[in-house]
């Protein structure tokens, strides 16, 4: 690719205090990085990771916005005057794609900066080729994948030709081969433009051949290290560990075996599919022939290729959505009285019964603080008030939710939020939880908190069914494996719900 | 997405919007003018024949306007029983009274509600929001701004319908969706107001980060052209409106609106 210089980037004791916080998010930087440099940036989150590189995007915004420190130079100059030096791609797929065919998003850009027409369409073929996005120029954006939207995104990025392109966690909402597709994208990208590149991320490996320098954020501020892949992540492990990086050869303790395991007693079955067809409502059939136990004490993981099905099996599991065709009976050690279908249990009647967690924490928070969210289930079971005062303060306790208890629920951080999503449907203690992605975009420390808190909801009891395409946590949490069997002419018609 | 896909086939799909918006709006407000019969038939008819050399599948045109099918006719009746009487009066109980006044009153509100409802709707349908944004800006000269933030919330729209439909699943899990169907909506619609808020304001820096409001002047990838193909749509526009507004006035029954 022709036309790109790489950016140089200075910080002199560079910080950043957003409008109503206390606390700057982050402070007293002082780096400089070399044109062509490629960076992983790590750190805790909160280390303000992510400021830094709206800052050198130049997005961060005006004093209103909140009150910066210190000097933050791109070619010598204030990122914010010299839009498209830099160029900035996000972690959440769905919200980068601006216009609706494949062509034109790339375009966008380019056109925002004033670029020739016939330039702007010679460099959308080109950066289109250069992350591998094999599709037609009026292609429909909505139908690409989470993978395939990022490598979009990254192409309407390098189509500006900026000398700086910035990271932020590009992976963290996506599945295992979509990292990887990404992951590749961004390489050779790198490798034809030659810009300087900086890239957030918690999984290390995955990054570690692409980066020739790693800088590592201190937590109150300040660089904690700062030098080559190889360096720090033998120097750093562990202080990197503990602060929620990903570093090959740490692992969690697995569960210890389970209880019923060794003795002759069956555990008690509490539901159970037979001949199952699911699909979600006004959808297409997407898999049929289903069959699946539940018992007490026992976690299954649902694993399966994008597309499979897999979020729909869940959400029928978890008495959400009906069933297509064939049989899902609650026996009745979990129906409790209520009726054998989970389907035909009103909402209340969940509660206590199955608890589900959705991928997106967010779909699910129906109150104002994090205290009344945890309440919420137990106030509709009518449950006296000092019971439910007991059992949410034993939950902040248990999900380190403690100091937050005030807070709104949207304004917590991705690790926050997950942990508080589990929380809302353990208020209730369901026999049955189920779990879509529970470890999608976390990070180590919160990864390790919701194994053991997994091995402990195991230990006491419930069953658990998770939806999960991470091998490690099925091997850390002692689980069953039941795959979601391809059905090539269902999957075809049903296009990529999953 | 079915909501914002529109139907690219045909000649219309090849008319730039802008020509298409003013057609339908020079047909509509000289419709509006009169209520008599004989403006709309003139006006149904010479649209029907010029919808035969679109190409547009019939079935797509039928199922797309059976919503004013079904409304014109009822429109329509209501005048007929409800309508100022004149002339004969045929029935009358309570309010209701059908007489030859509310008669033909009733027919021209069922065949005006037609004459200005199809063209709009099937221009509309042909027509993508991305041509109609290059349209507005490149020729209208609407500021990109406006016209580009627009274009890009429009695509939240079908976001917002997968959104709705998880929030309605996560309440049933939560065990708070057996309350009054009212609150539930009123609760859901705000928690789907906070989601919308927070998507925007990413797709925002998503867009600041790609210069979008940036000082330069902005460049178009995409040409809106306006060429003999549009003049046309706009003439026959002019025609239909003005053989209407002729023939109506030489059968004498050109009946202006405004203090008529």
């Amino acid at each position: 690719m022709h036309g790109t210089t790489p950016a140089s980037v200075t910080l002199t004791s560079w910080g950043w205090r957003h409008a109503g916080r206390r606390e700057p998010a982050v402070r007293d930087l002082d780096v400089t990085i070399e044109p062509g440099e490629r960076i992983l940036l790590l750190g805790a989150s909160g280390s303000g990771k992510s400021t830094l590189l709206s800052a050198l995007a130049g997005v961060l915004g005006g004093a209103e916005e909140g009150e910066e420190f210190g000097r933050v130079l791109v070619d010598g100059r204030n990122p914010a005057q010299q839009r498209g030096r830099s160029g900035l791609l996000m972690q959440d797929p769905d919200a980068q794609v601006v216009l609706a065919r494949v062509g034109d998003d790339v375009a966008f850009g380019c056109e925002n900066l004033g670029v020739e027409r016939d330039e702007i369409w010679r460099r959308v073929r080109e950066s289109l080729e250069a992350v591998g996005l094999d599709r037609p120029l009026d292609f429909p954006t909505a139908q690409l994948s989470g993978g395939q939207k990022q490598r979009l995104a990254l192409a309407g990025v390098i189509a500006m030709q900026p000398g700086l392109v910035l990271l932020d966690e590009p992976t963290a909402n996506l599945d295992p081969a979509g990292v990887i597709e990404v992951r590749d994208a961004v390489a050779s990208v790198a490798d034809q433009t030659g810009a300087t590149l900086v890239v957030v991320e918690h999984r290390v490996e995955v990054w570690r051949s692409l980066v020739d320098r790693v800088i590592v954020l201190g937590n109150g501020g300040g660089i904690l290290a700062d030098g080559t892949p190889d360096e720090i992540l033998r120097a750093e492990a562990t202080r990197l560990s503990a602060a929620g990086v990903w570093v090959r050869g740490v692992h969690a303790e697995p569960c210890a075996p389970e209880a019923s395991d060794d003795q002759d007693v069956p555990p008690e079955l509490l539901l159970s599919a037979a001949d199952l067809s699911i699909g979600r409502p006004r959808s297409p059939v997407i898999a049929a022939g289903l069959s699946m136990e539940i018992a007490a004490g026992r976690t299954t993981v649902i694993t399966g290729p994008n597309g499979a099905g897999k979020s729909t099996m869940a959400l029928t599991v978890g008495g959400l959505i009906p069933v297509r065709g064939g049989v899902l009976a609650a026996t009745p050690a979990l129906a409790a009285g209520a009726a054998d279908s989970p389907i035909r249990w009103h909402s209340r009647e969940l509660l206590g019964r199955i608890g589900s967690v959705f991928q997106s924490p967010e779909h699910q928070f129906i109150a104002p603080t994090v205290r009344d969210e945890l309440a919420a289930g137990p106030r509709a079971l009518n449950e006296p008030a000092d019971a439910i005062d007991r059992r949410v303060d034993e939950l902040l306790a248990r999900l380190r939710l403690d100091a937050l208890a005030a807070a709104n629920p949207f304004t917590l951080s991705g690790g926050q939020k997950r942990r508080l999503s589990v929380g809302t449907a353990l208020a209730t203690r369901p026999k049955l939880l189920v779990f879509d992605e529970p470890t999608f975009g976390q990070d180590a420390v919160t990864w390790r908190e919701l194994i053991a808190l997994f091995c402990e909801l195991r230990a006491e009891g419930h069953a658990i069914v998770a939806v999960t395409h991470d091998r490690e946590f099925a091997r850390a949490t002692g689980a069953v494996e039941w795959r979601m069997p391809v059905q090539h002419e269902l999957v075809d018609a049903a296009g990529d719900l999953s | 997405m079915t909501i914002t896909a529109p139907l690219r086939v045909g000649s219309l799909a090849r008319v730039n919007p802008v020509a298409k918006l003013a057609a339908v709006f020079i047909v509509s407000v000289t419709l509006l003018l009169t209520i008599d019969w004989v403006s709309a038939v003139v006006a149904l008819g010479l649209e029907c024949a010029a919808l035969a050399f679109t190409g547009l599948p019939l079935r797509a045109v039928v199922l797309r306007t059976t919503p004013l099918l079904i409304a014109a006719p009822l429109a329509g009746l209501t005048t007929v029983l409800y309508g100022q009487s004149s002339g004969q009066t045929y029935w009358a109980w309570w309010a209701v009274e059908v007489s030859d006044g509310s008669i033909s009153l009733g027919i021209a509100t069922a065949l005006r509600i037609l004459a200005v409802g199809i063209p709009a709707i099937v221009l509309f349908i042909t027509i993508d929001p991305t041509d109609l944004a290059d349209g507005l800006a490149q020729i209208v000269h609407l500021p990109a701004r406006f016209v580009m933030g627009g274009l890009a919330a429009l695509r939240l729209v079908g976001l917002f319908v997968d959104d709705w439909r998880a929030l309605e699943l996560a309440r049933r899990a939560r065990g708070v969706a057996d309350t009054g169907r009212l609150r539930r909506i009123l609760g859901q619609s705000f928690a789907l107001l906070v989601l919308s808020i927070r998507r925007g304001s990413k797709l925002a820096t998503a867009m600041e980060a790609r210069g979008f409001g940036a000082k330069t002047r902005r460049t178009w990838a995409r040409p809106s052209v306006f060429g003999a193909r549009d003049w046309a749509v706009i003439a026959i526009g002019c025609a239909v409106a003005a053989s209407a507004v002729v023939v109506s006035v030489v059968t004498g029954s050109w009946n202006f609106v405004v203090g008529g």
